[in-house]
């Protein structure tokens, strides 16, 4: 252990501080270092890896990486087929997944996860002051502008911007009587010490349906049960909903296997002499009725640990407690306050048909660091990014070759989109990685937006948004099945569509 | 920031919802998704696909069509239905002007629910037949 002299980022004052060291806060760090901002990270754990270090519980993760879905793993294609990687401009730094993985599973292991970030913050040289819990927050005006003020037990850092990452990890009960009888999802036990036990489950998301599946062989009898009807991944066509890893409980309970998947409201929960009664309520008929379990877990989900920032002004909403965001990810109402890791899927974007951006997840929120990252760079530093030049010739295969690979598209649909814009001069760039957004509602010069986009019912294709005179038209293509738009049919409807309404950019 | 019991307890005084029980005003709540818009934000965008039925828990909306305001909702109100019932792009934009609270179902899932809470279509139909009546007077 080195000592304290030796830890990196000591107390004072910054231009940026990152708070967390899970997937969110190291990515955003690695891109703040890479476009050179300085800036310290702190974090209240130990190591790196933040949720990873204790979850899920069942040690199996619910995002896949395909080893050989991609010849080159170090490519910016494989990105699309790797949901646990960080990224990285360095080719050595991509898809290290793949090297902590022991091929039982294509989703890895919570170790292998964790190996995977503590391996990315080593070689890529994400240093955090580790052991420094965020307590308190302040705002303090100076001669040179206004400063947020970081308290911790290791003392104070000042910053102009403050990047939260601490992920959406605070359990949260909903205030049900009788909700202190049961443990939440985050004290769950070593599953052997559920032999033999009624089990009575709160809340039919993933969390409870991983406890569920993980229980199968040591509990007599699972129960589940929230108000509304619980649906799958399957169903959804999305990753809403239950997803397909923890499907066995439902074939359980239409077979009639010792398992009850219930559409009630949970009216209360009390002692009786042979362990917890749970009263509830039908959804559909408002009938009454009981179950008797030995135990009952809260898998009601988590909120946001963002200690005082709400009295500082910043708007949350929904159960999570999610801080309001604007498509940049900064706080809709406190401006340099931004948001990098799961808590991003707070900027919730279009949601066409339903369906988020998958910022919750490590595969879409490694994208929004690094365009937030620029973004914040551009904005507040001065560091104008490369936009690189176009062919005119070579715009509408750039598009179809985007809308095929770019793995950011596939993984946050209708949500980022890959842009093209005219410039003064009558040349066309790459503005690159964008928020869809951005793009539909910020106004700007001529562009095309091309997006990856799935209707909910099966359906994923490209979508074309076209940026002319400050107004946006939309364009959805027909599907492929095999998802290749790369062919003369999308070709030809691009060329037209390019044609006919950016001529600046034909 | 609001729970499934908050929200419930909010649609309970809203007249779309007023003929249902506790436990399907918190199934409805549960079916739902809280959405917050800061002022000026576009809720709902004229002329985009894969819209959303949204009912305002609090704040401030306008109906804009072609840049000019064509109304103002507030608490209990609610917007996007028409065009995921007719299955076409919203006629019009939906913009935040106040900070605004909406609960949210997605386009696709809307006729499912009506079909299940006959009492929320019914005060819906008579929501959109005052709107009706209203516009006719006006025209006439």
């Amino acid at each position: 252990m080195s000592g304290q002299q030796d830890r990196p980022h000591p107390p004072g004052d910054y231009p940026v501080v990152v708070v967390g060291s899970g997937p969110g806060g190291l990515q955003a760090a690695y891109f703040l270092s890479r476009v050179g901002v300085h800036h310290a990270v702190i974090s209240a754990d130990p190591g790196p890896a933040g949720m990873f270090r204790r979850w899920p519980f069942f040690q199996r993760l619910l995002s896949w990486t395909k080893p050989y879905a991609c010849p080159d793993v170090r490519s910016r294609e494989f990105e699309r087929w790797d949901w646990n990687s960080l990224i990285a401009f360095e080719p050595e730094l991509r898809g290290l997944q793949v090297e902590f993985m022991d091929g039982s599973s294509d989703f890895p292991s919570r170790p292998e996860m964790e190996m995977n970030l503590a391996a990315f913050a080593q070689r890529a040289g994400v240093a955090v002051r580790y052991d420094c819990r965020w307590e308190r927050t302040r705002r303090e005006e100076t001669a040179d502008g206004d400063r947020f003020v970081v308290e911790t037990n290791d003392g104070e850092f000042r910053c102009r911007y403050l990047v939260i990452a601490v992920g959406v990890a605070e359990p949260y009960s909903p205030p049900t009587p009788g909700i202190e009888l049961a443990v939440h999802y985050a004290d769950t036990r070593a599953a052997e010490t559920y032999a033999g036990k009624r089990l009575f489950i709160v809340g039919k998301q993933n969390s409870g349906f991983e406890l569920a599946s993980g229980l199968l062989q040591w509990a007599s009898r699972i129960s589940l049960a929230s108000p509304s009807p619980a649906k799958t991944s399957v169903e959804t066509r999305s990753l809403v909903g239950v997803r397909a890893r923890y499907v066995q409980p439902f074939e359980d309970a239409a077979l009639g296997g010792a398992v009850d998947i219930l559409a009630a409201s949970i009216k209360g929960i009390v002692r009786v002499p042979d362990g917890l009664r749970v009263d509830l309520t039908r959804s559909d008929t408002g009938a009454a009725f009981a179950i008797e379990a030995d135990e009952v877990i809260a898998a009601t989900g988590f909120t946001c640990p963002l200690l005082d920032l709400p009295a500082l002004g910043v708007a949350t909403f929904g159960q999570s407690q999610l801080p309001a965001q604007t498509a940049f990810w900064e706080s809709a109402t406190v401006p340099g306050v931004y948001f990098a890791g799961t808590i991003s899927q707070g900027a919730a974007g279009l949601r066409k048909h339903g369906i988020p951006g998958y910022s919750g997840a490590v595969q879409g929120h490694r994208y929004n660091s690094r365009i937030l990252v620029r973004h914040l760079a551009e904005s507040r530093f001065g560091a104008v990014p490369e936009r690189p030049a176009i062919a005119p010739s070579e715009v509408v295969d750039h598009l179809l070759g985007e809308a095929t690979h770019a793995p950011e598209l596939w993984h946050q649909k209708a949500y980022l989109a890959s842009v093209v814009s005219a410039d003064e001069s009558g040349g066309v760039r790459d503005e690159g990685i964008l928020p869809l957004t951005q793009f539909v509602d910020a106004g700007g010069p001529d562009a095309i937006a091309m997006t990856i986009e799935a209707d909910g019912a099966g359906n994923i294709y490209p979508v074309v948004y076209v940026r002319r005179g400050g107004a946006v038209s939309e364009h959805a293509m027909e599907p492929d099945p095999l998802m290749d738009f790369t062919g003369t049919f999308y070709r030809r409807q691009v060329m037209d569509i390019v044609g006919r309404l950016a001529p600046a950019l034909a | 920031m609001a729970t499934r019991d908050e929200i419930a307890d909010a649609l309970a005084g809203m007249t779309l919802f007023a003929d249902l029980s506790t436990p399907q005003l918190l199934g409805v709540a549960g079916r739902f998704e809280e959405a917050f818009f800061p002022e000026g934000q576009r809720v709902l965008r004229q002329g985009l696909s894969g819209s959303a039925f949204h009912v305002i828990l609090d704040g401030e909306a306008a109906v804009v069509v072609d840049g000019t305001q064509r109304a103002t909702l507030t608490r209990g109100e609610f917007f996007g239905e028409v065009s995921i019932l007719l299955g076409e792009q919203p006629s019009a934009d939906v913009v935040a002007t106040r900070p605004l609270r909406t609960i949210v179902l997605p386009g696709g899932a809307v006729e499912a629910f009506l079909v299940e809470h006959p009492k929320v279509m019914f005060r819906m139909l008579q929501a959109q037949a005052r709107r009706l009546r209203n516009a006719n007077r006006w025209r006439n």
